[in-house]
């Protein structure tokens, strides 16, 4: 995506922009271990089927919740699975999750958002109105009613949270394409006859980049959570397979005698979500042009 | 102020509609006949003409729709299949669980976010301000049922210090009541805090910049006054903005705090609704948060102009 600001930015500011922008981010230590968090959690999903880790579904009778050991280091669950190989597996739902849900959001949300801003009159009245209801449903009990009626699995649950985490991508372009609509270079294009489509896209979506990259990153740190809850709740991931929120579910069951069944995938959950947030903090000091 | 109530009333009417377009949507989201998920278990065929008649499901979807409405208008939404209670009455009963949870919650928020935000602020690039400002990213990322999964590890397993879940309703005996709640009043009020801490801080930072903070220090006023009296009071304004956000926040912590420590409230019921197939609970449940959130939202364009009189003006 960043291709697209690069493309269309006017030549000439990008190289210092960007140069500018690689020297806020390397003196955030913050926005630093955040990223770094964020990394090493790709990495290990992208690379869950290439590690020599033991099958994430295979039980072992004879060795269920051990405490952790070098055979297992993590230890092991109710059925003898080995708890590291099925977070190692879970990185692969909670990111999926994360990734796949803002970009329903954002496919959705952007478009609606900038024909609002662009547009304005009737279809601005109508899209906000219908923002604003889906506004009114809390994200999880919006995501809990649209998985029960759709049916519990991770397919529905990233369309579920998705649906729900719109209206905050709406809201965002909405506004943001109204304000870069009043700058002067957008104004002259439109009185050159540039049609809509090409204005769209070659001024407002690259100015209204930066902002939806930082809510974006953002919501990735809700989505992840807002999974691993319904996960928890028995509405996202199905079992065998894993998922950390899911892991969660089974664990509070046994929590006196495996307590490293809980520890684990919940620590898990809060360092990616810790990094997608600051990243997302990182990312919004060192794009915010009131700096410059 | 009148009028201005009653412009943001109309303006609210659509998105009520809207809302109850959306949720009466849902049912016909699920496979197969609607009067299946109306009837529950109930395959009588007489039962199940009754309730195609009253539900009106042999007519075009849009006449569906008016009537569910014009039930709803008057206070039915539907039966439990489970309990064979009105929707409205299970809601009702289940209520005052949640709020006492949520208020508790907020107090403990309220105590712990405000105060770190005006400390944060006043502190500003101190180590004070940046262990504030980890301690509230910490509580934004770490999902509020494992802190309670683990909070339950910790003091109610290896310290024995409070009990790990039930439920003791506050009219028989106060003090058990919230000392059983106080420990998923904590694990909801973290995420809370921090976003209150967060707000807080913006809102003091902005403020503290301003010319009659300057104004107020000149005349020799203390610092704590200044503090307190002109920055703090100020900075409350667009706090109250966040209300709704916290409202969400709230309801939607309760749902998986009230499943960790087994408390009987509306997240509860949300729960138990959608894995026993109780769709019209469900479709109730949204209804009212929904309704509720539109309310809360009324409540704080309201609380903002009262609070801040140059907003009266416009």
């Amino acid at each position: 995506m960043s291709a697209l600001t690069a493309s269309q930015t006017p030549a000439g500011t990008l190289p210092k922009k960007r140069s500018r922008f690689w020297a806020k981010m390397r003196k955030n230590p913050a926005a630093l271990l955040g990223g770094a968090l964020v990394l090493f959690f790709v990495i290990v999903a992208v690379m869950a089927p290439l590690m020599p880790i033991v099958d994430p579904t295979a039980t072992d009778w004879l060795a269920v919740r051990q405490a952790p050991s070098a055979a297992h280091p993590f230890g092991t669950d109710e059925i003898g699975r080995d708890v590291l190989s099925r977070m190692i597996w879970g990185a692969q739902a909670s990111l999926l999750a994360g990734v796949v849900s803002v970009a329903i959001a954002v496919c959705l949300g952007v478009p609606l958002g900038v024909a609002a801003g662009y547009m304005g009159g009737w279809t601005d009245a109508v899209i906000s109105r219908v923002t604003e209801a889906l506004l009114a449903a809390p994200f999880l009990i919006l995501a809990i009613a649209l998985a029960a009626f759709l049916g519990p699995n991770l397919t529905n649950a990233m369309i579920a949270i998705g649906v729900s985490a719109m209206p905050i991508f709406i809201r965002l372009s909405r506004a943001q394409t109204m304000s870069v609509m009043t700058e002067d270079y957008v104004e002259s294009a439109r009185a050159v006859g540039l049609k809509p489509l090409v204005l769209v896209r070659r001024y407002i979506l690259p100015n209204i980049f930066p902002p939806l990259l930082v809510q974006a990153t953002l919501t990735i740190a809700t989505a992840i959570i807002a999974e691993a809850s319904l996960s928890f709740l028995g509405l996202g991931q199905q079992p065998p397979a894993p998922s950390w929120g899911s892991m969660l579910n089974v664990a509070k069951n046994f929590l006196e005698q495996a307590p490293w069944m809980a520890l684990y995938p919940g620590a898990a959950i809060f360092l990616v979500v810790l990094g997608f947030n600051l990243l997302g903090d990182g990312l919004r000091d060192a794009l915010d042009p009131r700096d410059h | 102020m009148l009028a201005f109530i009653g412009r943001r009333i109309l303006i609210a009417i659509p998105t009520i509609i809207l809302i109850s377009v959306f949720v009466f949507t849902l049912q016909h989201l699920l496979p197969g006949d609607p009067i299946l998920v109306l009837a529950g278990e109930e395959r009588d065929p007489e039962v199940l003409e009754f309730l195609r008649e009253k539900y009106r499901l042999n007519d075009p979807i849009p006449v569906q729709y008016l009537a569910w409405v014009g039930n709803a208008l008057q206070g039915d939404l539907g039966i439990s299949l489970r309990t064979n209670q009105p929707v409205l009455e299970l809601i009702g009963e289940k209520l005052p669980v949640t709020l006492q949870l949520a208020t508790m919650a907020l107090i403990i928020a309220m105590v712990i976010g405000i105060p770190a935000g005006v400390l944060s602020a006043y502190k500003k690039g101190t180590w004070i301000d940046w262990v504030a400002n980890i301690v509230a990213l910490s509580g934004l990322s770490v999902p509020n049922f494992w802190l309670g999964i683990m909070m339950i590890l910790l003091v109610s397993v290896q310290l024995g210090w409070l009990p790990a879940s039930g439920y003791q309703p506050f009219a028989d005996d106060p003090l058990q009541s919230i000392k059983t709640m106080l420990m998923p009043a904590f694990v909801l009020g973290t995420a809370i805090a921090a976003t209150l801490m967060r707000h807080t801080r913006s809102a003091m930072l902005s403020v503290l910049k301003s010319d009659y903070i300057r104004t107020a220090r000149a005349k020799g006023l203390a610092e704590r006054v200044v503090l307190v009296k002109h920055a703090l009071r100020n900075a409350l304004v667009p706090i109250v903005t966040v209300t709704t956000l916290i409202f969400g926040e709230l309801l939607a912590g309760a749902v998986l705090t009230e499943q960790i420590f087994t408390i009987p409230g509306f997240g509860k019921l949300v729960v138990d609704a959608v894995f026993n197939r109780d769709y019209a609970v469900v479709q109730g449940i949204v209804l009212c948060t929904g309704i509720a959130f539109i309310f809360m939202n009324l409540l704080a364009d309201v609380a903002q102009r009262i609070l801040n009189p140059r907003m009266r003006d416009k």
